[in-house]
């Protein structure tokens, strides 16, 4: 049997988490947020440099865990390039994956991030998973605060 | 060996617990979680409850259940005497003189905000210092920056060295005559250290500073003696002494308690009421106001039968075994770092790993039946010292033994393996 730990931390998430994609501050970023879970310690910065409607660069900064960081790397890596409403899409449909939603074929709809969706087994790191999707979703709107998953 | 025992322990002493026999006393122990022994190493944040102390409760409220100093009537005669029995039961426990010395309020929290706003309030003006250690928890350290604030009183704080010892003379360069106020904790809860309390508090007191100290940690592990120690304020949880939540002790020395003002206002912390004037009663009633929880103080004074039972001592002994036995196996594990390397230490071993975040070992151990803390440990401060976001934290138990710590160290192999 496959254990529920392996179905957590599968080999992108382990990669990614070791070797972030797009680690670095973004010069000349025009959208900036800050994410902070109190619950485990993890920050992110979140950068992003918009070309109208679409998001031309994407880089995160920050530390934290497995989870929180290969959700970041995986994030980023996946929504250069996207509209703000397709960002948003997505973003729906990986929260429905993390907090379980039942029949969810995710594979098809979230292509790498359904990586994830072994979290929704574990409720505790669902947050931990968020972090960067709800950092980015204040980078959009423009919220000058630091978001906190509280 | 070393023999990194506390003063309170006779050094080569080996215990005699009868470990099995005692887990038999704790009824959650004795679960699987995940399909797995539940090994439960978190008691630093709240300890498993003896059956004596859930039987207690159950009997106030199925029987005696009724409220205390008010009723004629035969229950609330009986509610008020078993009550009243617990603050004796406390007195002993810690060895105060008298039991009117003993409040009980929520917990240690409470303990530190009464303090603070009853006793302190009054006494510091602005410009005046109040002093604590680097590795205290957050509630030995908001309720003095809330102080800080009404007061314009300014908070300073004692360092540390690496290994998460307070650095007694930096400490006493620290006490000026401006220190209004001393408050420290007898044992840090995220680094496991035993603070020399005596001489912290001797040192101040050729000052005539008073001393609080912060017991949370203390009590589950140490005997304690507020004579010997001449603390002027000493509080505790009942939660983390496997006694109930909701429940905890703030001892004060009787002529300090009978000069502070109430903390809250309400029901039983008067003698008599007009709408113009109000009297106050007397100690320890004043700082009890409204019905208190009576349930959790007789929870409580059960907890205290059960641990004199068993004896503190044999308890602390048994304890260090255990942590000699863990600081060793631990140790031997690759890029494991234990963060709290004091000489003097309570069975708390909190740790990093090389290349793996706390949060992730937290949910591999958890799957594996495994309960520890992942975090800060509500200490900011320390986590910031140690230049680490966060810590896992094994905490260990009389209850706890060398077989649960191998499958904690068989845990963290397997938490290597995931990130290998
Ligand atoms: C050293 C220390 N002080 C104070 C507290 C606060 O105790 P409580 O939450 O029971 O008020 C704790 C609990 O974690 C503690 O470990």
């Amino acid at each position: 049997m496959i254990s529920e730990i392996s179905l957590l931390y599968q080999e992108v998430i382990i990669d990614h988490s070791k070797r972030p994609r797009n680690f670095r501050v973004l010069e000349g970023a025009d959208r900036k947020a800050e994410g902070y879970n109190p619950l485990c310690g993890d920050r992110l910065v979140l950068f992003l440099k918009m070309d109208g409607d679409r998001i031309a660069e994407i880089a995160f900064q920050g530390s934290g865990c497995a989870i929180s960081t290969a959700s970041a790397s995986i994030m980023t890596a996946e929504l250069k390039g996207k509209t703000v409403k397709e960002a948003k899409e997505i973003f729906e449909k990986f929260h429905q994956m993390v907090t379980g939603t039942p029949n969810g074929d995710w594979e098809m709809r979230l292509g790498k991030l359904a990586a994830f969706s072994g979290v929704s087994q574990f409720p505790v790191r669902v947050k931990c998973a968020s972090l960067c999707w709800h950092t980015l979703k204040a980078a959009l709107e423009e919220k000058k605060e630091t978001v906190s998953t509280e | 060996m070393t023999t990194t025992m506390t003063p309170e322990v006779v050094v080569g002493v080996r215990s005699h617990l009868d470990v099995e026999k005692i887990r038999r006393d704790f009824p959650a122990l004795h679960q699987k979680v995940y399909g797995k022994p539940l090994v439960y190493l978190d008691n630093a944040a709240t300890s498993q409850k003896p059956q004596a102390v859930i039987d207690a409760i159950t009997r106030f409220f199925t029987i005696e259940n009724s409220n205390i100093h008010r009723g004629v009537h035969y229950l609330s005669e009986q509610a008020t005497r078993a009550y009243e029995e617990a603050r004796v039961k406390v007195k002993e426990f810690i060895n105060a003189r008298e039991a009117r010395e003993v409040i009980f309020c929520r917990s240690t929290t409470e303990g530190v905000n009464l303090v603070a706003q009853s006793f302190a309030r009054r006494l510091v003006k602005p410009g005046d210092e109040i002093l604590i250690t680097a590795m205290e928890h957050h509630s030995n350290i908001v309720p003095w920056q809330i102080l800080c604030e009404q007061t314009g009183a300014v908070l300073r704080v004692a360092p540390i060295n690496d290994a998460g010892e307070l650095l007694l003379p930096e400490f006493e360069k620290l006490l000026n005559p401006k220190t209004r106020l001393v408050s420290v904790a007898h044992i840090s809860n995220a680094l496991g250290t035993i603070n020399p309390v005596e001489q912290i508090i001797e040192t101040a007191h050729r000052r005539k500073i008073p001393v609080v100290i912060d017991g949370a940690q203390a009590a589950p592990h140490l005997k304690i003696d507020v004579q010997q120690l001449d603390c002027d304020f000493y509080l505790f949880s009942g939660h983390k002494m496997f006694g109930p939540t909701g429940i905890g002790v703030a001892y004060g020395k009787a002529h300090l308690l009978e000069a502070m003002p109430p903390y809250q206002g309400g029901g039983d912390m008067i003698l008599s009421v007009t709408l113009e004037k109000t009297t106050y009663n007397v100690i320890p009633h004043k700082f009890e106001a409204g019905t208190p929880n009576i349930a959790g103080t007789i929870g409580l004074g059960a907890t205290i039968d059960y641990l004199a039972g068993i004896g503190m001592e044999n308890i602390a002994a048994y304890e260090q075994e255990l942590l000699e036995y863990g600081t060793e196996k631990l140790s031997s594990i690759p890029g494991l770092r234990l963060i709290g390397t004091a000489k003097k230490k309570a069975s708390i071993l909190s740790f990093v790993m090389d290349g793996i975040h706390p949060h992730d070992i937290g949910t591999i151990l958890d799957r594996e039946g495994i309960a520890v803390r992942t975090g800060h440990h509500c200490a900011q401060p320390v986590m910031q010292r140690f230049g680490v976001p966060a810590t896992v934290r094994a905490s260990l138990a009389f209850y706890n033994t060398k077989e649960e710590i191998d499958a904690l160290v068989a845990g963290l192999l397997e938490a290597g393996k995931v990130f290998g």
